[in-house]
């Protein structure tokens, strides 16, 4: 039984105040951000902050409940996913992975890449472009997930995929913030 | 015409649209799963009360939260709206909340209506 400890372990050393994996639905959003709320407000967190936290996390798990649908359909646990939020000194870092195949990899490198280059300005802008053209997707996303987190955050959002084989990869996504 | 009278919950917001007494309020948090199901009562009403609207609309948007889902459907209530006489919007935002503040002024720059902005 030791991978116990060692996932305390882990989970310490890494400054992970809350690690949720498996499947997701709006009613687990619900008492994953209820969690999370009782954390910040326990720690005795400025409302600004984790309103924040709060909002990121919102889009975060919701767009991981949209899409769970397209995981790989091979896999027995294909709504499984991960949910991860991490707080350290200066930082909340709040972080998903899921698996996705490889037209979504690509359509989520080169939106998120996009977002990226954008400054507040810019996000302000791209904000206001889609809101005004877009109707919601079938999944009922707005498509202002990224563009929010971005915002809300003030930081880039930072991503990885790693190569799960079968046309999958796991895509991982980091939004920051920082607690000044 | 009916009233909408809805208690908010953890993820839907406070709704009351009262034509009788005035009263045109959304309130609290707004992350339903389903946004567009959830604002489509709502939009239906402010359409069929464009028909018989009062002279004067005070309509009041409280939020403490909302996902960006919601805020399309926001910008769908304001759009139905602007189609009305005498509407004028009140935009409730907490003191220390900029975001929903800005939120706001962006709403704002998106339909011609015109907005007070109020903090609690």
């Amino acid at each position: 039984m030791k991978y116990i400890y060692d996932l305390h372990k882990t989970m310490l050393s890494r400054n992970l105040i809350l690690v949720y994996e498996g499947e997701f639905t709006q009613e687990i959003t619900k008492s994953v951000l209820a969690m999370a709320e009782r954390n910040m407000d326990s720690m005795g967190e400025e409302s600004s902050i984790k309103r924040k936290v709060f909002n990121v996390m919102v889009e975060c798990l919701q767009n991981i409940v949209k899409h769970s649908d397209d995981f790989n359909p091979l896999s027995a646990k294909r709504n499984a996913a991960i949910f991860i939020i991490g707080k350290e000194d200066d930082r909340y870092v709040v972080t998903s992975g899921n698996p996705v195949d490889t037209e979504a990899k690509e359509s989520l490198i080169e939106r998120i890449d996009e977002i990226n280059h954008l400054d507040k300005e810019g996000l302000k802008a791209k904000y206001k472009e889609i809101i005004k053209s877009n109707s919601l997707s079938n999944k009922g996303g707005a498509g202002l997930g990224f563009v929010d987190m971005a915002r809300k955050s003030g930081q880039k959002l930072e991503y990885d995929f790693e190569d799960m084989g079968e046309g999958f990869h796991f895509f991982s996504l980091t939004t920051t913030i920082l607690r000044l | 015409m009916e009233i909408i009278n809805l208690e908010g919950t953890e993820d839907t917001p406070k709704i009351l649209l009262d034509k009788g007494n005035g009263i045109f309020e959304i309130s609290g948090r707004s992350l339903p799963e389903d946004s567009a199901e959830f604002y489509q009562p709502i939009l239906d009403w402010i359409t069929a009360y464009g028909e018989d609207s009062n002279p004067e609309t005070l309509f009041t948007f409280k939020l403490e939260y909302f996902n960006t889902a919601s805020s399309k459907l926001i910008l769908d209530v304001l759009s139905a709206l602007e189609d009305i006489d005498g509407v004028t919007i009140d935009w409730y935002f907490h003191e220390d909340d900029e975001d929903m503040e800005e939120a706001g002024e962006e709403f704002s720059e998106l339909v011609e209506i015109p907005f007070e902005f109020k903090t609690y």
